[in-house]
């Protein structure tokens, strides 16, 4: 464990923890822009934290102490998650207590205590939330799996540092199998993030929310935590994909020059996947909910594929 | 790179197996054929170009005129003249059937690789996507109820029959090339007739009909 390793750990936490709500507030902006209306500023989530955090936690009375404790498990998992996945750096001290399946393991986790949460409490609401984000989750999960499986078979490593090193150092070729994973990846980060075709994060339809339902009786405080924690969430998915289709620019261990550069390439290729984002959300209906495991099964056929084509071809 | 192109074409093959195999929707069936009639004559091209081959190129030819013109006009002819544009009803429900699709790829697979060991062209690999897809449409064939879709299986099947010639052994002599070419196309004008005749005697394209045997 050297120094560098250590500054690099640091300099990506700090990072993870300011861009994720930028990040949020980019494709809040791009999306009010598409869809003609006037944009939030882009500072619109931190002044939503600081407000939240100013303000006072109510708590249910029959909250138990797992309803209190799972803002800060929910949260710390995230900013986990954000750390592990090399976002500047390959060179994290952190990156080898966990690989692409441990990452998976952790939003399971947070996943699990969010809906744990949302019944603790007791409302319908909560429960109905909890029910949708497990039917979600475990139709996601197989999905990012293979995704993961495909990209770890072409590094032939489960470390994340070690799939963009190798993917980085390869020389550009048309990798089939990478492609079907690629939408693949995008399809289970949709789904996982409560983004449109969905579930839509801008609303309080009683009917359709996912994610707002989870978080509705929390406040104050915690509602703040959650709030970054799925800013955290959608910045941890977005290194994710940049980290295994776009991986240029990050930089290797002992490179210092690489690591200055790579958070402006960091900050572009974000912006970029914001207007990705802003773009599908804008395009796309939101499907009903009985759609939604057509719509994933879709995902795990391509996830599948990406595997059984780079089996065949090897590419 | 060539050989990368092959690849990427042969895996959009396989892909547009399976969107074919959960559309709905019989015009986007259609389109769906003709997209994979694209991507067929696309792996052509760069087999023809890659290995010198000049009869390929008559052949990719043949297929764009073919496939990619002709029968998907026919057939959105065909649909409108028949005014069935809502109409597919599978036997199995779509997830399921992307699993069982999935299985038969995997069995694909396995069988080709031995088979393509044999092979000197420089695209064997994809010997395998081709079975997969000749298996996806034989799939096709099976679960759908309706005689329209069951004829784009058909006609989709002879691309995966194709797509295994160019793959395997660079294609057939020009004269298969040709008898199959005014095969497919006497076929599909002969099914054609059939459709209508079926629906005049049935009101109804659904082929369960004909499994019946009328007492009179």
């Amino acid at each position: 464990m050297r120094l560098e390793g250590i500054a690099a750990q640091v300099f990506s936490m700090a990072a993870a923890l300011v861009l994720a709500p930028l990040l949020a507030g980019w494709v809040g902006q791009c999306r009010a822009w598409l869809q003609n209306r006037r944009a939030p500023p882009l500072l619109q989530p931190f002044r939503t934290l600081h407000k939240l955090f100013h303000k006072e936690a109510v708590m249910a009375h029959e909250a138990s102490p797992l309803y209190r404790a799972a803002p800060y498990v929910v949260f710390a998992c995230m900013l986990l998650a954000g750390m592990i996945v090399p976002t500047l750096s390959t060179d994290l001290p952190l990156a080898p207590a966990a690989d692409a399946i441990a990452l998976v393991g952790l939003f399971a986790l947070a996943r699990l205590f969010i809906s744990l949460a949302a019944m603790d409490v007791g409302t319908a609401f909560g429960t109905m939330g909890a029910r949708r984000e497990m039917l979600i989750g475990f139709l996601a999960e197989p999905a990012l799996l293979m995704v993961l499986f495909t990209a770890s078979l072409l590094s032939s490593s489960t470390s994340l540092a070690r799939i963009v090193e190798s993917v980085s150092r390869q020389e550009l070729a048309i990798l089939p199998s990478l492609a079907f994973a690629g939408v693949a990846f995008t399809m289970v980060s949709l789904a996982e993030n409560a983004r449109i075709p969905v579930d839509n994060p801008a609303t309080h339809l009683e009917l359709t929310m996912i994610h707002e339902a989870l978080v509705l009786e929390y406040s104050g405080r915690h509602l703040a935590l959650l709030e970054w924690a799925a800013a955290l969430k959608l910045f941890a998915y977005s290194c994710t994909g940049i980290a295994l289709f776009f991986p240029w620019g990050v930089a290797h261990a002992r490179d210092h020059v690489a690591l200055a550069l790579a958070l402006p390439v960091l900050v572009a290729k974000l912006a970029a996947g914001g207007v990705f984002l802003a773009l599908i959300e804008t395009t796309l209906a939101k499907m009903r909910i009985f759609r939604v495991p057509e719509f994933l099964a879709t995902a795990f056929l391509l996830g599948v594929l990406a595997l059984l084509v780079h089996m065949l071809l090897g590419a | 790179m060539s050989i990368q192109l092959v690849n990427l074409f042969a895996s959009a093959l396989l892909l547009l197996a399976f969107a074919m195999l959960s559309q709905r929707r019989i015009v986007r069936l259609i389109n769906l054929f003709a997209l994979q009639g694209v991507a067929l004559v696309a792996s052509t091209l760069t087999m023809a170009y890659a290995t010198g081959q000049s009869h390929l190129y008559w052949s990719a030819a043949i297929n764009g005129v073919l496939k990619v013109i002709v029968l998907p006009w026919i057939l959105h002819r065909l649909i409108r003249r028949l005014n069935v544009k809502w109409d597919i009803e599978t036997l199995i429900n779509i997830p399921m059937m992307m699993l069982v699709g999935i299985v038969l790829v995997v069995f694909a697979f396995n069988l080709a690789l031995p088979i393509s060991q044999f092979s000197q062209s420089i695209a064997r690999g994809t010997l395998g996507i081709a079975l997969a897809c000749v298996l996806m449409s034989f799939l096709m064939m099976i679960t759908r109820s309706k005689a329209v879709p069951q004829v784009i299986g058909f006609l989709s099947m002879e691309n995966g029959l194709f797509f295994a010639a160019t793959s395997a052994t660079y294609g057939m002599p020009m004269v298969v090339e040709l008898g199959i070419a005014l095969d497919v196309l006497v076929g599909m004008v002969i099914l054609g007739v059939f459709m209508f005749q079926i629906r005049e005697q049935f009101d109804s394209l659904d082929i369960h009909h004909l499994e019946k045997l009328r007492e009179e």
